[in-house]
């Protein structure tokens, strides 16, 4: 640990100011739904802010992490809390930071219990932000349960008609995850005595771990072998239903369409990334040996949910649908690399060249992914709000002849999606590709059918709403408001500073990708 | 390094600054709209012609003519992905035809586009598409080159959908981009597999770049699993994109409804420059392409190169075949285009980069004469684009004819216009390849097609009285989408057009008639500058190596092709638009076949676009039914277990498993109070669990 161990307590500051926050916001009371909206804005903006002064102050050729925060908490049970980030946690705070404006921006329009939306928003951001700065898995693991619980009463409170039903499988789903996972840490914890990821990690890469849990938890039925590949999967199925990982995915769209817009923009932008978080934090460093072991099955998840999720989207009607399962696409890309990345290589020197191409591909992926499919939903929000809630494929026709401005702007966005060079999602897609081709070819190749069907269904998106002839109904359609406009380009304007110079990012997180890449077991 | 060299990424960045402005610009703006894009192309058509002269400046004072400019663009591991761009002659020729065919294209288009409400988006895309394409050209870098060329993916594609609200453009410019990009996925898979075989993007990089001879090398070294070798992989992949750019067979099929597009967009990008682009790539990387283990001395052709010659010749011979049994005057062209690029990949195939960028750049000259022509027509008849129904417009827009006719014959290959020295060099090539005879005798059959099929246009288009009916005329003027249409006048009358469009018409037609000249076998100047080898005046030339009876013959086929195009459709003057075709009526069901173009859409439609639509359903189906069910599966055991775990109540979590639970159920217990959800009950089925297996952890660890 480089860093002088308790710096300035930014990172508790950054994760208490959205609480404090929601509780103004929750004190503000629902007479004057405009101020609270603002309030909810203001400290959202303050997040921002220190978002900023930490991206700023960042040593970004550093080892370990920075602004590490440790005190100890419950000595009886070895947990400490411990705070700290590196690149990758720094990335995430910063999407997170861009993300939650965005959701409150798509928000704009909610009427009913507006004081009580943006209190859960902002707890939502307090839990995302202690997931993504928590080092010891004892508080890591409330913030990443709680989190759950405002974004469930966002769906359940404010979303469509198949709401209740679509929140429930929500949380079902991620708490059955989330049990397997929490299992497989206590049978950690019982063997080693301890919650902290770098110490966990380091036993995993030394290859004490397992055998010190299976000393402690070994089963007469169960070859140590079979012990440690248990604990893997409890552990992995926690991030896989949260990623999501395909088959574990169905919670997905129905919850992505149930939501209220401005939800979805949460869900997808930011709480999306604390499963491939997840993977590359604590999977990855701590389970590579039992990745290894089996990685082909690994790696057809992969290109499965790669191939089948860009499929049914094809597939789709409704416009959230469509989007929510390119959501799953795109974060396929980043499990491939991740796989890949695990691969056991012998410590081969050109292989591990591609994996810090792969690891930098998958951190761009992820901050992109975020960016262009948050502001998809918020375009869809801003289309709802002007038909009345109408977003079904069919449902419109040459929208491009009334609302010009809305078309080309939400026209960048989807080819942002689409992998269009010069915006943003280029850059990672062509990293992750370039890295895992040489690692796992037979994956890779197969990968870029989802490629293919992306573009497909994205153009046709475009064909269907915004070409042919326009529908009478929306002849008189607003196209979008100078506030409209002005909040659209700060992000569309991201969108093409990354396509051109993924510098500004890649030099941030550089270091950190080679550190995970290369402090992989590799005997 | 000289200014130009450390310069040339203004070429491309000026139309896409105009671009950038005109994007902003309110549709009102459309004189600041069409002269940024004028004026930025002016200033780029002249730092071409400096780029020019600095290569021929370098080569006449015997320098080497390859210059480039590399700089990093991000980093990665330890290593920088560098950009760069590249002077050298094949780059500096591109340049200068792209920027000049452009400049014209663009002032035309003026004209063309006089009473289009979207001009001001319009001059937008056509400034991006140039810069895109002048983008491609510079590129020292196989990604940058990749990124351009998207790029001018994207900017075709918005053009062929410019007139958005008719569904069949619509649906034209997404076929377009999905089947170029069916031919890009290869391609990008080739970038990925070359990056990591030679460690570099760039092409020169003074000794370190993947098209010199050190990395070359070395891939020619390495076999895949499956025996083959690593060059040929990466070259046959990246020739998948060439193929889908420049509409070779088999994924020809977006290139004739590219043609929704507005005239002087089919003219621009899907004649002249852009569908070109995959012929420069392969010239490109032509070290790659041409790279093999071959014994010394041994005259052999890479399997790369074989499969460019193939597909070139199937091409071209497919493209001329179908083109004579079309209507549409545009579509004519299309098809003559999708054949024309066929001899220049076979040009590239059997006889290196000069003998394919020749014909590159002369059939850039005399195609986007023909599509500016023929816009002139469609714009003169009132949108009418049918050839049946046209006639007798030789009188009535002189010099659209005269024009029209030159490029025509360019095009056929009549003796001394451009096209004919630029198509023989490559049915003389043909002739002398080591492979095979066969590609040589399609091409001559290609190009008696050729001269026949553009007989056939003009005689139904300029010869007789105008077929053009009243109804025709007045259709189009009811017709609320009329301005869909290629046309903008209110007259009905057939007319000439005004000077803005004539004016670049004749100069394109200088060119046409001219620019063969510069590589006859007597004066290979345009060969000799590609190739960097030395030139001399030498009308002996044409008597060696086979040249004239190749001459001959080929001449001997244009006049026979023209023949026979007189024959069937200049005898007897077409009388009315309703008689069947002349050559028609000899085989009805052969000219259906071609008149469909061997029902290849169908075919696609029957095949891969079905079985994607059932790949579709299918995962769909699995996602609802399959996948879900393992849902509600899970939900219910859960809900089991819940009722099993009634027991565990909530004092039992609250009596502290940690003080983290209990963190996790007062929320639990704040929240549902906002609505009786049923949380709070799933937070204690997660603290029961917890609980039961720590005591089974816990009792097993002890044992």
């Amino acid at each position: 640990m480089t860093q002088d161990m308790n710096s300035f307590p930014w990172l508790t500051i950054l994760t208490a100011v959205p609480l404090v926050g929601a509780l103004a916001v929750l004190a503000l009371g629902g007479r004057n739904k405009v101020l609270v909206r603002w309030t909810a804005l203001a400290f959202s903006a303050i997040s921002l802010l220190i978002t900023l002064i930490l991206w700023h102050s960042f040593n970004s050729a550093a080892d370990g992490f920075q602004f590490q925060e440790l005190h100890p908490w419950i000595p009886s049970l070895n947990v400490s809390y411990r705070l700290g980030i590196d690149g990758l946690g720094l990335l995430m705070l910063l999407l997170t930071a861009i993300v939650v404006p965005i959701g409150m921006l798509a928000s704009w329009q909610i009427e009913e219990r507006v004081p009580l939306y943006f209190a859960l928003v902002l707890t939502l951001q307090t839990c995302l932000v202690g997931t993504f700065t928590a080092l010891n898995f004892f508080h890591w693991f409330i913030f990443w349960e709680l989190a759950l619980i405002p974004a469930f009463f966002l769906v359940r409170l404010w979303g469509g008609s198949g709401s209740a039903k679509a929140a429930m499988q929500f949380l079902v789903y991620t708490m059955v995850g989330s049990v397997a996972m929490l299992l497989s840490f206590l049978a950690i914890f019982l063997s080693t005595n301890t919650f902290d990821f770098s110490e966990i990690a380091t036993m995993g890469q030394n290859g004490t771990l397992m055998p010190a849990v299976v000393a402690k938890l070994g089963w007469h039925l169960l070859t140590p072998e079979h012990v440690a590949l248990v604990i893997f999967f409890g552990a992995f199925l926690g991030f896989a239903v949260k990623v999501p990982l395909f088959p574990f995915h169905t919670w997905l769209p129905s919850t992505y369409a149930e939501a209220p817009s401005g939800t979805t923009v949460l869900l997808t932008g930011a709480m999306s990334k604390m499963g491939v978080y997840g993977f590359l934090r604590i999977l990855l460093p701590i389970f590579s040996p039992e990745m290894q072991k089996v990685l082909t099955l690994l790696l057809w998840l992969a290109v499965a949910t790669v191939v089948l999720s860009a499929y049914t989207a094809m597939a789709q009607k409704d416009l959230k649908r469509i989007f929510a399962y390119s959501s799953i696409n795109h974060l396929g890309y980043c499990l491939l690399a991740i796989f890949a990345v695990a691969k056991f290589t012998s410590g081969d020197a050109v292989l591990t060249t591609q994996k810090f191409a792969a690891m930098n591909g998958v951190f761009l992926q992820m901050f992109n992914h975020g960016l262009t499919a948050a502001t998809l939903f918020w375009f869809i929000a801003m289309l709802e709000k002007r038909t009345g809630g109408a977003r079904g494929l069919d449902d419109f026709g040459g929208l491009r002849k009334v609302i010009p401005v809305f078309t080309g702007l939400m026209g960048i966005a989807l080819f942002s999606s689409l992998g269009l060079p010069g915006l943003n999602g280029f850059i990672g897609e062509f990293l992750i590709f370039k890295g895992s081709f040489p690692l796992v070819t037979w994956a890779t190749s197969l990968s870029v059918i989802g490629l293919l069907i992306t573009a497909i269904f994205i153009l046709g998106v475009i064909q269907r709403v915004f070409s042919g002839p326009l529908k009478e109904k929306w002849g008189q359609l607003p196209d979008l408001s100078l506030g409209e406009r002005l909040t659209l380009v700060p992000v569309i304007g991201l969108m093409f500073a990354l396509g051109l110079y993924p510098q500004l990012i890649l030099g941030v997180v550089n270091h950190t990708a080679i550190q995970m890449a290369i402090h992989l077991r590799n005997f | 390094m000289n200014w130009i060299v450390e310069n040339l990424w203004l070429i491309p960045a000026l139309p896409l600054f105009a671009a950038g402005i005109s994007a902003l610009t309110k549709q009102k703006g459309r004189k600041l709209a069409a002269s940024l894009a004028i004026g930025s192309m002016g200033i780029s058509f002249l730092l071409a012609l400096c780029a020019f002269a600095h290569v021929l400046a370098l080569r006449s004072s015997g320098q080497a003519t390859q210059q480039f400019f590399n700089f990093p663009w991000f980093q990665f591991g330890n290593d920088w992905l560098s950009l760069g761009w590249v002077l050298n002659p094949l780059t500096a020729v591109m340049l200068v035809m792209v920027t000049f065919v452009g400049l014209l294209i663009f002032i035309f288009s003026v004209g063309y586009m006089e009473h289009d409400e979207n001009f001001t988006r319009f001059f937008c895309f056509l400034a991006l598409f140039a810069s895109a394409m002048l983008g491609v050209i510079i590129s020292n870098s196989l990604l940058l080159l990749f990124m351009c060329w998207e790029i001018v993916g994207l900017t075709s594609y918005l053009l062929i959908g410019f007139w958005y609200f008719k569904p069949s453009a619509a649906a034209a410019a997404k076929k377009a981009f999905i089947t170029t990009r069916i031919g890009d996925l290869p391609f990008f898979l080739g970038i990925v597999w070359l990056y990591s075989q030679t460690g570099t993007l760039l092409f020169y990089n003074n000794g370190a770049g993947a098209l010199e001879p050190a990395a070359i090398t070395h891939l020619l070294s390495q076999t895949t699993a499956t025996g083959m070798c690593v060059a040929t992989g990466i070259a046959l992949l990246i020739f998948c994109g060439a193929i889908g750019k420049s509409g070779q067979f088999p994924l020809h099929v977006w290139l004739p409804d590219a043609m929704e597009g507005p005239t002087p967009v089919s003219a621009l990008i899907h004649a002249a420059t852009m569908v070109a682009a995959g012929v420069f790539l392969v010239a490109r990387v032509y070290p790659l392409m041409s790279a093999h283990n071959g014994v010394a001395g041994v005259l052999t052709t890479s399997t790369a190169l074989q499969a460019v010659t193939w597909i070139g010749a199937i091409t071209a011979l497919f493209g001329s075949l179908v083109a004579v049994a079309q209507f549409d005057i545009k579509r004519i062209l299309a098809y003559s285009t999708v054949s024309q690029l066929g001899y220049m990949m076979m040009g590239l195939g059997v006889g290196g980069v000069a003998v394919g960028m020749f014909h590159l750049i002369t059939h850039a000259f005399f195609k986007a004469l023909l599509f500016l022509g023929a816009g002139s027509i469609i714009h003169g008849c009132s949108g009418e684009q049918d050839i049946r129904k046209m006639g007798g417009i030789r009188k009535l827009m002189p010099i659209t004819f005269a024009t029209y006719a030159i490029a025509m014959l360019a095009l056929c290959g009549f003796p001394l216009f451009s096209g004919f020295w630029s198509k023989d060099e490559i049915l003389h090539a043909a002739h002398h390849w080591n492979i095979s005879q066969l590609p040589y005798y399609m091409g001559a059959f290609a190009a008696l097609l050729t001269a026949f099929y553009m007989t056939r246009q003009v005689f139904y288009v300029f010869a007789g009285r105008s077929r053009l009916t009243q109804e025709t005329t007045d259709a189009s003027h009811t017709d609320p989408h009329a301005h869909a249409a290629d046309h903008h006048h209110g007259s009905g009358a057939i007319h000439e057009s005004p000077a803005v469009m004539t004016v670049p018409l004749a100069l394109l037609s200088v060119f046409a008639l001219l620019l063969g000249f510069f590589g006859t076998p007597a004066w290979p100047w345009f060969q000799s500058f590609l190739d960097d080898s030395p030139l001399a005046v030498n009308f002996g030339a044409f008597g060696e190596g086979g040249i004239l009876p190749v001459m001959l013959i080929s001449s001997l086929i244009v006049f026979l092709g023209l023949g026979l195009g007189w024959y069937f459709y200049g005898r007897r003057p077409i009388v009315s638009a309703e008689a069947p075709d002349a050559v028609g009526k000899l085989s009805p069901s052969i000219f259906t076949v071609l008149g469909h173009a061997f029902y290849f859409d169908a075919l696609y439609a029957a095949t891969f676009i079905r079985l994607n639509t059932l790949l579709s359903k299918i995962s769909d189906w699995l996602d609802r039914w399959v996948w879900n069910g393992a849902v509600k599966t899970i939900t219910s055991l859960v809900f089991g277990f819940a009722h099993l775990d009634n027991f565990l109540d909530t004092h039992v979590v609250n009596s502290g498993f940690d003080e983290g639970c209990e963190g996790v159920s007062l929320s639990g217990q704040v929240l549902s109070r906002l609505q009786a959800g049923r949380v709070q009950g799933y937070l204690k089925i997660v603290a029961g669990a917890l609980i039961v297996f720590t005591i089974l952890l816990l009792w097993k660890a002890r044992a």
